[in-house]
């Protein structure tokens, strides 16, 4: 997936919209703050997510860290290959390294996301 | 995401003399109690590896550095530690918890007898970061009568770590004091790089190695000299976050973790650190009390099913009972398994005893495991 034509969240989430169903992973920038990731806790397909809401967790050897969704849906489908090859986080954020599919229940979370200049302004602004 | 790492203190940064140092190598740099230190340079794992295989550089100058002087230091010393201190000869550097007069533990500290390069005896400790004023000010409470000064020197000496199977050869060539001539938790004034130092056989990873004290002034240079050498055998610096898998590793407590003013010394496992027999020290009766009792959790290893990793507040259970807690965890790069530390009821405190841990609402199956996790021999 092209960076540019994705959403942002401040938590370090980014997201894809393609007409009613968002795709979600983490940025590379997450990836190279967290560092040595270990364990990666996904959502169950079906269960609910909301905006600003923790639906799953990432471990590296230093701590662990929440994921907070973007937006508001059902999951539709989970990376269940991620947990098992986290290196795709670092090789491949992007693309291979997505971790859920949500059909949105409500797109007024997506218009509350950054595009790629605000979000790389913000990284650069607070690390 | 947000992280779920301890509250940074509130108390103004410190800096070491290896600030700058750590900087210009890409140090991580995080407020660690109070002063500002490198959490990592690049990954964990791999510092946490070359301080397996190779050569580990930590600064840990962070640690409070406590210089005395006057009559009968060892006796004064030897009524404030758990452990004997009293009569140990020249050279040695012996590990004790502090206590207070429940028997609850205020620090774990290295008290250093030393010989001074014209032979008359140094006293010195080592306190954690986190407790230099609390224990300056306990000491400073007790002080007698009687000529005993105390000279904090943190802020004008640098410690550097060096540890790891090749640390002691990496120093003997630039100190005066072959390490490997030095006993385990042994130290002696020397030199290195021309720089009057203390070079002791001790450190908190679990692998052999060394310390030193230096200078402020000569701590930049001893640093570089020691990683510029350390590179070719696949030595690093290393920061704060593999030095606290390391230690778990080794399962060496951590103060603030399973050491609090909310333990009594009784209930660590540190029984080497403890001499009970024909002396006295603040907390004595306490601990000989609290040993006596048997509702009073006691410091176990856990090894976790899966990978992830069981970290402070996460609670232990067997069946809907909760009989414990854990106070520190993470996933061990060299054992590549969750480990954790925590204290539980004596009675589930058996080697095998299975254990339900419950992490973050979500639960993980243990066991009792034989502490240390990890050790080299």
């Amino acid at each position: 997936m092209d960076p540019s034509q994705l959403k942002y969240a401040e938590t370090h989430e980014w997201v894809f919209v393609d007409g009613d169903v968002a795709t979600v992973g983490i940025t590379s920038h997450a990836v190279e703050q967290l560092t040595d990731l270990v364990y990666m806790y996904l959502p169950a397909v079906g269960s609910q997510v909301s905006a600003g809401s923790p639906f799953g967790e990432v471990e590296s050897v230093k701590a662990t860290s929440d994921l907070y969704s973007p937006i508001d849906g059902e999951v539709m489908e989970v990376n269940s290959t991620l947990p098992d090859n986290l290196d795709l986080l670092n090789s491949d954020p992007y693309g291979k390294g997505w971790i859920m599919k949500v059909k949105l229940s409500s797109t007024d979370a997506v218009g509350k996301l950054m595009d790629q200049a605000a979000y790389e302004k913000q990284c650069a602004d607070h690390g | 995401m947000t992280s779920t790492e301890p509250i940074p203190s509130a108390e103004p940064v410190l800096a070491t003399a290896l600030k700058d140092w750590h900087q210009s190598r890409n140090g991580r740099m995080v407020d660690f109690a109070g002063w500002l230190m490198p959490v990592q340079y690049s990954s964990i794992i791999e510092e946490h590896t070359a301080t397996r295989e190779a050569v580990g550089i930590f600064d840990v100058s962070h640690m409070g550095r406590f210089y005395f002087d006057g009559p009968e230091i060892d006796r004064f010393l030897d009524s404030l530690t758990t452990r004997r201190v009293a009569g140990v000869e020249q050279g040695k550097i012996r590990y004790s918890l502090m206590t207070n007069e429940r028997g609850t533990i205020l620090d774990d500290v290295l008290v250093y007898h030393l010989a001074r390069p014209n032979g008359k005896s140094q006293y010195m400790m080592v306190v954690n970061a986190g407790n230099r004023r609390k224990i300056y000010e306990w000491i400073m409470q007790h002080i007698p009568g009687r000529g005993i000064t105390l000279d904090d020197q943190t802020l004008e000496s640098a410690m550097i770590a060096v540890q790891g199977p090749m640390a002691c050869d990496i120093i003997d060539n630039i100190s005066a004091q072959n390490p490997k001539e030095l006993p385990y938790y042994t130290g002696a004034y020397s030199t290195v790089c021309g720089y009057e130092a203390i070079v002791s056989r001790t450190g908190y990873t679990g692998e052999d190695g060394c310390e030193i004290i230096v200078s402020k002034t000569a701590a930049e240079e001893v640093a570089s000299e020691i990683a510029d050498r350390s590179a070719s055998v696949g030595g690093r610096p290393v920061g704060l976050g593999a030095r606290d898998t390391l230690r778990l590793e080794a399962a060496m407590p951590l103060y603030g973790h399973e050491l609090t003013e909310g333990i009594n010394a009784s209930q660590t496992d540190l029984n080497f650190a403890i001499n009970l027999k024909d002396r006295d020290f603040v907390g004595r009766a306490a601990i000989v009390a609290a040993k006596k009792r048997t509702d009073l959790p006691v410091r176990v290893g856990l090894e976790l099913d899966g990978r992830r990793a069981a970290r402070e507040e996460c609670t232990l259970h067997v069946v809907d009972k909760q009989v414990g807690f854990v106070t520190s965890g993470t996933f061990a790069p060299t054992l590549q398994k969750a480990i954790s530390m925590g204290y539980v009821l004596p009675e589930y405190s058996a080697l095998g005893t299975p254990i339900i841990v419950n992490i973050r609402g979500k639960t993980a199956q243990a066991v009792v495991v034989k502490l240390p996790f990890y050790s080299r021999y």
